[in-house]
């Protein structure tokens, strides 16, 4: 669980003092070197030859040879070390001297101070995480999990994913380009340390305010260094998050999803085992970048004197990281490797130490075969580096030759460092005690610590814990009691500005800006509610993650807020079709010294914890970054969950975006779940009000396990045209998405309860839990609502589809055609952060992936003779030709405006007046092919007037008494606003 | 006979795998080339797939132009050998002199990964002959430096001599001269593409089928249909 504090990317002007691997004349070339560089034993290394910014962290030594050594150790015990500037503790150096029965040599210090560290120890959360594990439901999928370098999914009978999301956000603050950049690089090298091939990532990232002048500083900077590592890895970056809060001002979350898929059999592990093993280090050469980036850096928080710690961050090379993932999966399938880690936070330190401790033997290692980018680098720079693209291999000796060859073919350097050595014979002869990790430089032994004393013996602490003061008072402070919008023109203006708001705005400037279709297995990619990988393509087996967290919600109740998280997370991969198996979290908090912060954070893992057990769905890895705070002034405390899903058949899956259909057909538009009046901490109360107080919405696992149960099934048998989650922005967002994405547009009445004061206003803003908007072809929606019925689950017919009509219509309030809509969802980004990137395009032309399907073939054009307002590069034509010959285009073309009918028949879909029949007829003609028979007379009409005249079931309709009590318990403080 | 279609795998291709795929949907035998060996195993045409040659230091291309496999695949170009270079390829042609000008950065200086129409100019290359001349299409872009520039003078030429064989339409993405996004040699073997043809083989996967036509093409050319 080790956050990794990796980096890649180009080298930087300002960075070029440390020599990088990224220089051409040394990538390409191999480098084996079993032996190093000869040096005299003597030779004296004088105390200037530290570098500047190495310094200022690590004692300039003055020991007899300009090395500390542990016989010097233990000759000079008197000697004063800085541990307190290395982050220890009085108590924890003592504990140091206990467990080597002397002072630690420099090196040693050095070791500890890292390895203990809040960073590497998880010494504040330790105690709370274990619920994970003590919690976690049983799944017979899951093949590693907690403590592994990343959770391994068993999803058939050969394949295996591993999945894992981790944090970067200290470095990414200092330096947002490399920062980013080595964050995807870890994340990376974690995924391949399980034998797998990594083959998506994600990125959640969240930032200050969306206009503050930094923001234009760090979120340019982040989004290149995810895209130039990602892309140059050759990785799809299939989805994530982008947020703006001025609480993460001066502490933006960069958070790093790796997903990687291996056979079975291919399960690596990271123990060093069977003693006389060789110790590789595969890999770039390591160099002085990110000496004490993790103690130092990672661990405290930003002030004035960041500037000085650019040197901290380390820089990334992503071709030696793609040649190292290909060497590695050669070596795997070759059988070469006994055990791995990868080397990320805390360097060659950590993967020493974790690999013996795993195995409990020893290590022998000789520095001085270490490659070095700089000759002069000191035994305890060597051991912290962080510099990037590295990995540690345990080889038997016989294989080494096969292991070199296969590394000098990719162009890897290799060298056999060191050796496993045998655990310890216990006094009495009989049990075996675990090995001790020596370290020897140029012929002086720098090191002899046991290892798991570093690794498992870390200080654990039970940090004192208190409910914020101002809690109950932003509790008290409901959002619902705001004035809301209670006329047509009032809502239609709010849902503009929603729209184009930072939080809810198009995020194609970003997106636009990473590889999505490398590797050639994405099915969807964002914006859809989560990314679709295919993993077998004979078998269609896929899986679906998405990553979700909200600060707010957190902020004003940890508990519930990081269970919305996880429900938002398991809904997002259940709309897509695909059944949750597996979580990862990242867990980003302010100071753990803090007792505020630990509150937060113990109620956030519990929360986590008995979510996960509610849904039945294992954590099966993650990352806790703390320290997220700027003085006293901590973050939101932001829980990020990504929750994994498995899909038999990539093929069934389901978009988000409404499909255009043929002729005068429509799918019929449900909502799915109940709708209340819930606004506090919601993304309207944010932007019309900046207002946060009150409680998050209700969170009800079980009810959404039984919406992911309906919606797999429903997707399953063919009834599902699309279907989106709701959550920021509510339903109103939720429309204006799925029209937009292939230019389809809607026709919607509000239902009963709803249509009065500003209760369409609830219905469209309202961010209620467990709710989704699917459509449903026409001839399903008999056995749809039967679904419902049977699973009980309230459904609710709000509207029909329209292709022909361009424009999203809520009748009886407002309409808008969706050139508007889309010119003012897209123009945010691009005017915040500079035209240039991500303009989007100007027309209807999906930017995404639901085109093959005929039904969903992108041929979404504006060809309604309303030429899209001011689109930025005025490419109306080019939509055109996206049809390419395409016959639906040419009946849209045909039947352009919307005729009577359709009108007729959107208005009766959701008015459910008109008697059957009367306005489109039977559906049978238009019907998909796998409509029932005893359906196919069925029309909008039928099925509505159904609902309102015979529910199924009273649960089934969505006016369910908790809504009619909310509404009724928060009129009085309802000030309409026009 | 079916056709065998080389791939060839840089250190730091990354779209070598998608393009083997696309030639094998297209129904050709597909051959792994590897970039430190000479040898073209007796194929009948090479695809030169994208991604970051040797980490694309120094110029894009610049390195992988003097693979001992370019060697060979140089040679055997100017005998007539059908190549395509897609992104990185193109880079790679380009750098190779195989085909006039260069990739520069893009002008908007980001990378941009969208999905783009392309109107086929030429339909008589062996890499577009199972296209429409001015037929439009819909496949991926995605480029850091796929900016085409050339002095005038070549530009015109490629002009006069329908060596232009697609151009962005609707928007261009990252800035070429006279929107082009692919060109060819005077014989029409050698053929560089700045967007994505493999990307847009599959209904699933892709945001359409277009892509498929360049892979269609190679092997109707080899089965000695008129290019």
């Amino acid at each position: 669980m080790i956050e990794r504090s990796e980096v890649m990317g180009q080298p930087e002007p300002a960075l070029a003092d440390h020599p990088s691997a990224s220089d051409p004349t040394t990538a390409p070339g191999p480098t084996v070197d079993p032996v190093g560089q000869p040096a005299p034993a003597e030779s004296p290394v004088p105390g200037q030859a530290v570098p500047v910014g190495v310094a200022d962290e690590l004692p300039v030594n003055g020991y007899p040879g300009g090395v500390d050594t542990v016989s010097n150790a233990g000759a000079t015990p008197g000697d004063l070390q800085p541990y307190a500037e290395l982050g220890l503790r009085d108590d924890e150096y003592d504990r140091i001297r206990q467990i080597l029965g002397r002072r630690p040599t420099q090196s040693e210090l050095a070791m500890y101070s890292i390895m203990w560290s809040e960073h590497c120890s998880y010494k504040s959360s330790k105690v709370h995480l274990r619920q994970f594990s003590e919690k976690a439901p049983p799944s017979d999928r899951m093949l590693a999990g907690i403590g592994e370098n990343a959770g391994v999914i068993q999803i058939s009978e050969q394949l295996a994913v591993t999945f894992k999301v981790e944090s970067h956000n200290h470095p990414s603050f200092v330096e947002p380009h490399q920062g980013a950049a080595t964050g995807v690089g870890g994340i990376v090298r974690d995924i391949l340390a399980m034998g797998a091939r990594p083959v998506a990532v994600m990125d959640p990232l969240r930032f200050g305010a969306a206009d503050h002048p930094d923001t234009a500083r760090v979120l340019p900077g982040v989004v290149a260094g995810i895209g130039t590592y990602g892309n140059s890895l050759g990785l799809p970056n299939i989805g994530g998050e982008v947020v703006f809060d001025s609480c993460y001002q001066g502490n933006p979350l960069v958070n790093a999803l790796c997903l990687g898929v291996l056979p079975v059999q291919r399960l690596q592990n990271k123990a060093a085992a069977g003693a006389g093993n060789v110790v590789v280090l595969l890999g770039a050469k390591t160099g002085r970048d990110g000496i004490g980036g993790v103690s130092v850096l990672a661990s405290a928080t930003f002030d004035d004197g960041s500037e000085q710690r650019r040197p901290s961050v380390q820089v990334g090379d992503p071709f030696m990281e793609k040649l190292l993932i290909e060497a590695c999966l050669e070596l795997y399938d070759a059988g070469l490797v006994v055990g791995i880690q990868d080397l990320g936070g805390a360097g060659l330190t950590c993967a020493l130490t974790e690999t013996a401790a795993a195995a409990g033997t020893g290590m022998r290692v000789w520095l001085e075969r270490v490659p070095l980018r700089e000759a002069s680098m000191q035994p305890h720079e060597i051991l912290a580096s962080e510099s990037q693209e590295r990995m540690l291999l345990i080889v038997s000796p016989e294989k080494l030759d096969a292991v070199l060859r296969i590394a000098e073919k990719w162009g890897v350097p290799a060298s056999a460092i060191g050796e496993v050595t045998p655990a310890t014979p216990a006094a009495d002869g009989t049990t075996a005690e675990p090995g001790r990790l020596l370290v020897t430089w140029q012929g002086h032994t720098v090191v002899d610590v046991p290892p798991g004393s570093l690794v498992d013996d870390g200080p654990v602490y039970a940090r004192p814990m208190r409910e914020p003061a101002d809690l109950i008072l932003l509790q008290a402070d409901r959002a619902e009691t705001l004035p809301r919008p209670a006329t047509a023109e009032a809502l239609r203006e709010t849902l503009l500005r929603m729209i184009a708001s930072p939080n809810l705005c198009d995020k194609t400037w970003v997106t636009e800006q990473y590889d999505r279709y490398v590797l050639g297995n994405t099915v969807l990619a964002q914006p859809e509610d989560a990314g679709i990988i295919r993993i077998d393509e004979q078998s269609g087996l896929g899986v679906a993650i998405s990553v979700d967290g909200n600060g707010r919600y957190t902020r004003l109740d940890p508990y519930n807020g990081a269970k919305l998280a996880l429900a938002e997370a398991y809904r997002n991969v259940a709309v897509t079709g695909a059944k949750p198996v597996a979580v990862t979290d990242c867990l980003n908090f302010g100071s753990p010294e803090d007792p505020g912060v630990m509150w937060q954070f113990a109620e956030a893992v519990r929360g986590l914890a008995d979510g996960c057990a509610e849904l039945g769905i294992p954590v099966t890895g993650g990352n806790v970054s703390f320290y997220n705070q700027t003085g006293a002034a901590a973050i939101h405390p932001t829980p990020v969950v990504g929750v994994l899903g498995v899909l038999d058949d990539v093929a069934q899956r389901v978009p988000m975006g409404f499909a255009r259909t043929t002729g005068n057909d429509h799918d019929l538009i449900f909502l799915l779940g109940e709708t209340r009046l819930e606004l506090s901490g919601s993304e309207w109360a944010w932007v019309t009000h900046q207002h946060l107080g009150g409680v998050p919405p209700r969170v009800d696992l079980a009810a959404e396990r039984t919406l992911a149960e309906l919606i797999a099934e429903a997707a399953r048998v063919g009834h599902l045209r699309s279907a989106h989650d709701l959550s920021d922005g509510g339903l109103a967002q939720a429309l204006v998405e799925s029209s937009l994405r292939h230019g389809v547009g809607a026709r919607i009445a509000l239902p009963e309860g709803f249509t009065a004061g500003s209760m369409p206003f609830v219905f469209l803003f309202s961010e209620s839990a467990g709710r989704a908007m699917v459509a449903v072809p026409r001839g399903h929606e008999k056995a749809f609502t039967a679904l419902c019925a049977e699973r009980g689950v309230p459904w609710t017919l709000i509207g029909v589809t329209d292709t022909a009509g361009n424009e999203l219509e809520i009748r009886d309030q407002f309409t808008i055609g969706l050139s508007e809509l889309r010119t003012v969802h897209g123009a945010t980004l691009p005017s915040l952060f500079g035209d240039g990137a991500g303009a989007p395009l100007a027309d209807a032309a999906p930017s995404g992936f639901e085109t093959g399907d005929a039904a969903v073939a992108p041929t979404a054009t504006e060809q309604d003779g309303t030429p899209p307002a001011a689109t930025p590069t005025g490419t109306d034509q080019r939509a055109a030709a996206d049809q390419g010959g395409s016959d639906q285009s040419g009946a849209d073309q045909d039947g352009a405006a919307p005729t009577g009918s359709d009108q007729a028949t959107s208005a009766s879909a959701a008015g459910a007046d008109e008697p059957a029949g009367s306005s489109t007829g039977p559906a049978t003609a238009a019907g998909p092919a796998t409509t029932r028979a005893d359906d196919t007379t069925t029309t909008a009409a039928d099925t509505a007037a159904g609902t309102d005249a015979a529910p199924i079931d009273g649960a089934s309709v969505a006016t369910g008494p908790g809504q009619d009590q909310d509404a009724a318990r928060t009129g009085d403080g309802e000030r309409p606003t026009a | 006979m079916t056709a065998r279609i080389g791939v060839v795998t840089f250190p730091g291709s990354l779209d070598d795998r998608d393009a083997a795929r696309a030639a094998r949907i297209a129904g050709a035998e597909v051959v792994p080339l590897w970039h430190d060996d000479p040898d073209l195993h007796g194929v009948d045409g090479v695809v030169l797939p994208g991604g970051f040659s040797y980490g694309d230091y120094l110029r894009c291309g610049a390195i992988a132009r003097f693979a001992p496999v370019m060697e060979t695949i140089a040679a055997g170009a100017r005998d007539g050998l059908p190549v395509l270079g897609i992104c990185n390829g193109f880079q790679i042609l380009c750098e190779a002199h195989l085909l006039p000008g260069a990739l520069t950065r893009n002008q908007h200086l980001h990378f941009r990964n969208r999905d783009q129409v392309l109107r086929i100019e030429s339909a008589g290359t062996a890499w577009t002959n199972a296209f429409q001349p001015g037929q439009e299409i819909l496949i991926p872009v995605k480029n850091g430096e796929g900016c085409y520039v050339a002095d005038g003078r070549t530009l015109d030429e490629l002009e006069a001599t329908g060596r232009v064989v697609a151009r962005y339409l609707g928007g261009n993405p990252n800035g070429s001269l006279r929107d082009i996004a692919g060109i060819s040699n005077e014989a029409g073997n050698v053929v560089g593409l700045m967007p994505h043809p493999e990307h847009a083989v599959e209904a699933l996967t892709g945001p359409s089928l277009d892509g498929l036509g360049f892979f269609t093409s190679i092997l109707k050319h080899l089965a000695g249909a008129p290019a």
